[in-house]
């Protein structure tokens, strides 16, 4: 998702006259998009097809279920929007991505890019560079760093500790604020890129004549610079819900989706009941039902903002 | 939000003078306020420094434990201990292997799909791209339990060509964007010449084109290979014999193992599988500039 800050923004390079010939235009146009459709179709459209298929089947994971799975129609889907479980997953997917994306994310991300305009310059590299550095970790690492940070030995706790307050049992006790602040924690750096990015194309004259007109800080930042990059934002926060909404990893490593099920979102609750529980059906009709709300939202995104294809 | 301020020197001087003693009034109100952006900064700092220097100093320190303190002496122990074969170096291969191959393959296949979309006039060509910007935002990890059944049914599982196929397309609509961008800002006027002198539009890819647009497959190639090398989910459905894994899943095996009493090594693993990552970052960045001057291969 580095994109944002890379896509080059020179012009096209078309628009001129010639161009070769139509003759063979199959060979030219078509044959060289073929090892990408291939490659689309059998691993991205092949398991997408698949698994509305298996969600409709009662495959297990091991046993004369995994090879031999019955159909067995909508069963699954009546049974999993039946199941407290799934709608308290449900609840615990809606938490995490409006508090560590929505929320979080976004409204970090936009502090430090509005902070740094003004703080000192060498300040400003640092600050940057760690959030940055977070972001660029893989997974797993910055996982493991989180999940020492809110241990009961933790160094959360040694802070509070210095302030009298006693010993909290964060992964378990809280275990949905440990994965939020986790969350908002890796995934910063890019709200911050982006709207660093945005800010910097605000023209500074209008905020200033708006000064001259005597509106305060607060008024400027509210009627100006936020209309001025609402495009930024939607964009931002489109992405940084599709990107936390199929968060694994942290949770995963964090608390393992428990105590129980307590931090288990879509993603962690469709790999607990396929090979946790062997209802790889079950856990398919989960994993449908997440690309939908995926598909739904990136359709609601294309549609709204009109992402420039040419 | 009281810390905007972007007022330049150069504005105040061309505010009339009645507004000018206005300016000065507030002026007082913004040394506070920028005192309170660096706190605000110092403060953001810290927090997102804590957890980075807790896997520095626990690296260096045999008796680390999950709690952050400076070691009482601090030595390479953790990371002789861990450099075995089985604990590091194959699974680093193996990271190697998955990522490289992945973005070798992603690159590739890209850069064929992308000439097309961005050199002709086709009828599909929008509602193409429009499909790959789709699946560009859609949660391909909610996916791995259907995944994980499709490879049983295909008979790839613990494969790792089978890995990467898998890992190359889902990197792949987001691949094929990036590079189609960059193909964009090549001129197509050089080719156009070569055309006239004869040469196949393959040949102009792979001559023109493509020396042209260096930088921006570097950015693209180290991309999906940082994504390929952090991705920890998919090889953990899809790999399970530990010959095959890579360091993310090695490094969560390991954990399990034995978390509770070697943080240390936990520490300098993750160090050892974390910087490449962080060079091909800096990398990425030094390319990204250098590919805005492109535009300079034409003249007049």
């Amino acid at each position: 998702m580095v994109d944002v800050a890379l896509k080059p923004r020179a012009g096209r390079g078309r628009g001129t006259t010639t161009r070769p010939r139509a003759r063979r235009g199959f060979g030219r146009k078509v044959l060289p998009l073929v090892p990408a459709v291939a490659l689309l179709i059998v691993f991205l459209a092949g398991p997408i097809g698949y698994s509305l298929y298996g969600s409709l089947t009662n495959t297990a994971l091991t046993g004369y279920k995994a090879a031999n799975p019955d159909f067995i129609g909508f069963d699954n889907y009546t049974e999993l929007f039946a199941s407290p479980d799934f709608w308290k997953s449900v609840w615990l997917t809606v938490l995490f991505v409006g508090a560590s994306a929505v929320i979080g994310q976004n409204v970090l991300g936009m502090l430090l890019a509005l902070v740094s305009r003004s703080a000192a310059k060498p300040l400003r590299a640092v600050v940057g560079g760690l959030v940055v550095t977070a972001w660029v970790l893989p997974e797993i690492v910055a996982a493991f760093a989180l999940y020492a940070f809110f241990s009961t030995d933790g160094t959360l706790n040694a802070v509070l500790g210095w302030f009298g307050i006693d010993e909290t049992t964060w992964l378990i006790s809280f275990p949905m604020f440990a994965v939020i602040v986790a969350n908002i924690w890796r995934g910063t750096a890019f709200s911050m890129l982006v709207y660093n990015a945005a800010l910097a194309e605000v023209p500074p004259e209008i905020s200033e004549a708006a000064e001259i007109d005597g509106a305060g800080p607060v008024q400027r930042f509210f009627r100006i610079t936020l209309p001025m990059i609402r495009r930024s934002i939607s964009t931002n926060l489109m992405l940084t819900t599709l990107q936390t909404l199929g968060v694994f990893t942290l949770i995963w490593v964090m608390t393992g989706g428990g105590p129980g099920t307590n931090s288990s979102t879509l993603p962690v609750l469709a790999y607990q009941e396929a090979f946790k529980f062997s209802q790889v059906g079950y856990g398919t009709a989960i994993a449908t039902v997440t690309l939908a709300v995926g598909a739904i939202f990136s359709i609601v995104y294309i549609k709204a903002l009109k992402p420039e294809v040419d | 939000m009281s810390l905007v301020k972007n007022v330049t020197p150069a504005a105040e001087a061309v505010v009339a003078p009645t507004r000018r003693q206005r300016a000065a009034l507030a002026s007082p109100r913004r040394a506070p306020s920028r005192w309170i952006s660096t706190a605000a900064l110092v403060l953001i700092g810290v927090a997102f420094l804590v957890p980075l220097a807790w896997i520095l100093l626990s690296a260096f320190d045999p008796a680390a434990t999950v709690g952050i303190k400076i070691p009482e002496d601090a030595t390479f122990d953790n990371f002789s201990s861990v450099f075995t074969v089985d604990q590091t170096l194959r699974p680093l291969w193996n990271s190697t292997v998955i990522s490289l191959g992945t973005a070798v393959i992603t690159v590739a296949v890209s850069v064929l799909a992308a000439y097309p979309l961005s050199r002709y006039q086709m009828r599909f060509r929008r509602s193409f791209l429009y499909g790959i910007l789709f699946a560009t935002c859609l949660p391909i990890t909610a996916m791995m339990v259907p995944v994980y059944s499709l490879f049983v049914y295909l008979n790839l599982l613990d494969s790792v060509p089978g890995t990467i196929f898998f890992m190359a397309a889902t990197s792949l609509p987001m691949a094929i964007w990036m590079t189609k961008n960059f193909m964009d800002s090549v001129p197509i006027s050089l080719e156009e010449a070569a055309w006239v002198d004869g040469a196949s539009a393959m040949r102009a890819l792979v001559r023109i084109v493509l020396p042209l647009m260096r930088p921006g497959i570097a950015v693209v190639f180290i991309f999906v290979f940082t994504m390929a090398w952090g991705n920890f989910f998919v090889p953990f459905v899809l790999l399970y014999s530990p010959e095959h894994q890579p360091a993310a899943v090695a490094i969560f095996n390991f954990f399990g193992t034995y978390g509770s009493v070697a943080y240390g090594k936990l520490a300098a693993f993750s160090i050892l599988y974390a910087t490449p990552v962080l060079v091909l970052y800096l990398l990425v960045q030094k390319l990204s500039g250098g590919s805005f001057a492109m535009a300079g291969a034409v003249k007049g």
